[in-house]
């Protein structure tokens, strides 16, 4: 398993080399000079050519990649931030907390949700519950984030004033946000979950469960869950990876200093190194989570697990061989 | 307390959706005593297995309903039993072999966990003697006992379906049903897991129903024989009764189909035609539209069961002048 992990680590490389090349290049080529936008109108000529020189944006294309992807690589430098003029990395670093623990809660809350209501939906299959949580979820699909957000602000900042509009500093600030990122995941995994446990559970194996005397209980968490977490899994990694990158319109309404809006303001202010190294950050996390989500996958099957692991027996039969 | 385990009188199930009511089994009645062992023979679709899964109070509802009739083990009536009640009595007392075992194990649970799991739950032990009682389990049907933290993956189709076979015995039942327990297993490993059961069945004190298609089976294994045809049985009797004293014309279509080793044939005798569609059973006989005997009598009225001799009945019009009732 730990060899697996490592080898999956080493794949990550080419990954990351792969989106730097591409996110550097679309920078390279994109229209607007950095020096315009960060020097102003008022700047002369001669300003923006030393801002070039100074930001090595007078050399060529490839060798500015290099030298870039050279600070990456040996010292985890990320370039420096055109705006604050503060490294990459610890811009990011300030921020990706606010980010992890709205995401965080998020996924704990849709998972909670999710996998609960999928489940009685699928055991319950056209029942009125069922009718009500499908088209809950469909809604919860549909409903775009920000308007949501807003319409969270309004019913239960303004009008109760149960919980402040914006802020991430107390619990209290974090129950909207949280829920705003939330329903969406959770809808989409309460969908996977019941679709995926009615198929598990007109398969042979639960009716042997029950035929055993075993509870419905039992029968549903254990039996039956255990074979539909694949599917379960996967939407989840990708719920959590896709919000680890930042949550931007909620990060935005809620004004939470995270990832998201980050990447957003430096987007505006054509601030290339921050963009750079925010989506490298980004793919970085993404890979990582893929990497978990691997990993869980082969707790969860045993058949997935065999792939990357000798089974125990053949290994105690060897070593009795040579003993 | 009698020495009929199982009693079932006039079981009726249907398959009900939308558009169309599936007929599965239409009255069919059946008693066992201790220790008997009953084959229950019919081509796919005669009800064998709707008829096991009645016992087990496993039919799938929706769509599945046991319409009336009663299914009374040791006395009790299984259908209007409680849920609880039922739950004690399924996997403990009444167990079930399945027909396909790539299919009947959780392939995310150990074959060890599997079987322990039924011990624990009917009896009163410890999770390690349960452990200790799986791992008895698996050698008594052949397989180390070190394969308990082994998954189903792991095993082939014969060692799957002795793993099923170790589960369903695990709690010594009183009674145990076994559907079609050879069909998806090549020939070799049949015999082998046939002659396991019957190993296992002697002396046990066990009752066995045996679900098969396969009538040289219930001739190795079985006292008594009921033939299903379309929901019905068309012939009930003993071994004696149904192989020397063949009576109902499916019956002997079916004798009629097993190739002769000691006559030199080109070609199988099947029975004409296709079984009626469930959705669509005949008025008369069901068995009438195949029937080279059938007459206008037959697509009139559904057949009368007669007894023919003591404990053989057959379900025919042509039988009823022969017979001793």
């Amino acid at each position: 398993m730990i060899k697996f992990i490592f080898r999956r680590l080493l794949m990550m490389i080419p990954v990351l080399i792969g989106v730097s090349f591409v996110i550097f290049s679309m920078l390279y080529f994109a229209p607007g000079d950095a020096a315009d936008v960060i020097l102003g109108d008022l700047a002369t000529p001669e300003d923006k050519q030393l801002f070039r020189a100074e930001h090595g944006l007078d050399k060529p294309f490839l060798v500015q990649y290099f030298n870039y992807m050279k600070g990456v690589v040996t010292e985890g430098d990320l370039g420096t931030s055109y705006v604050t003029r503060q490294p990459v990395t610890i811009e990011i670093m300030e921020r990706f907390p606010a980010t992890l623990q709205l995401s965080a809660m998020s996924v704990f809350l849709a998972v909670v949700i999710g996998v609960t209501v999928g489940i009685i939906s699928a055991t319950r299959q056209y029942s009125f519950i069922d009718h009500l949580a499908t088209s809950l979820s469909m809604i919860g699909v549909s409903m775009p984030n920000f308007w949501q957000g807003m319409m969270l602000i309004i019913i239960f900042s303004v009008a109760l004033r149960w919980f402040p509009p914006s802020g991430f500093s107390t619990p209290m600030h974090w129950v909207l946000p949280a829920v705003t990122v939330g329903t969406n995941a959770s809808a989409n995994i309460m969908r996977m979950t019941r679709s995926s446990m009615l198929e598990i559970i007109r398969q042979d194996y639960i009716r042997t469960a029950r035929a055993k005397g075993q509870t419905e209980a039992v029968v549903i968490w254990k039996h039956a869950l255990k074979n539909a977490l694949i599917p379960i899994i996967t939407v989840v990694g990708l719920s959590f990876g896709r919000l680890l990158g930042g949550a931007v319109l909620t990060e935005s309404i809620f004004s939470i200093a995270g990832v998201g809006k980050l990447m957003v303001d430096a987007i505006k202010l054509k601030n290339f190194p921050m963009v750079q190294g925010g989506v490298l950050f980004i793919a970085f996390v993404m890979s990582i989570v893929n990497l978990v989500v691997d990993v869980l996958y082969s707790f969860a099957d045993p058949r997935i697990r065999s792939m990357y692991t000798r089974p125990r027996t053949r290994k105690a039969a060897t070593a009795k061989e040579a003993a | 307390m009698s020495d009929t385990i199982l009693e079932i009188k006039d079981l009726v199930v249907h398959y009900v959706t939308d558009r169309t009511t599936v007929r599965a089994v239409n009255g069919i009645s059946i008693s066992l005593e201790r220790g008997e062992s009953l084959g229950l023979v019919g081509e796919t679709g005669a009800g064998k297995t709707t008829t096991a899964l009645s016992i087990m109070q496993l039919i799938p509802d929706p769509p599945g309903r046991i319409v009336s009739g009663e299914i009374r083990y040791e006395g009790e009536d299984l259908v209007a039993m409680s849920p609880a009640r039922k739950r004690e009595i399924r996997g403990n007392q009444v167990s079930m072999i399945f027909q396909d075992p790539m299919t009947a194990l959780n392939p995310v649970l150990t074959v060890g966990d599997q079987i322990a799991e039924v011990v624990r739950l009917h009896q009163k032990i410890s999770r390690a003697k349960a452990t200790v009682k799986a791992q008895e389990m698996l050698e008594l049907v052949g397989i180390p006992g070190e394969r308990y933290p082994e998954y189903p993956h792991q095993f082939s189709g014969g060692m799957k379906q002795r793993v099923v076979i170790a589960m369903a015995l695990a709690c010594d039942p009183k009674l145990l049903i076994a559907d079609e327990p050879t069909t998806a297993l090549d020939v070799t490993i049949q015999d082998q897991v046939l002659d396991l059961i019957e190993k296992l069945m002697t002396g046990s004190g066990t009752s066995l129903i045996l679900i098969t298609h396969d009538l040289g089976v219930v001739a190795e294994i079985c006292q008594k024989a009921a033939i299903m045809y379309a929901g019905e049985i068309v012939e009930y009797g003993t071994l004696p009764h149904i192989y020397q004293n063949t009576q109902h014309p499916y019956t002997v279509g079916l004798f009629g189909s097993v190739p002769n080793l000691n006559e030199d044939v080109d070609r199988l005798r099947p029975i004409k035609g296709l079984m009626p569609d469930p959705t669509e059973v005949p008025a008369g006989c069901v068995f009438a539209p195949r029937c080279p005997e059938a007459s206008a009598e037959c697509s009139a009225a559904p057949a009368p069961v007669v007894e023919v001799e003591p404990g053989h009945f057959v379900k025919c019009h042509k039988r009823r002048g022969g017979g001793s009732k």
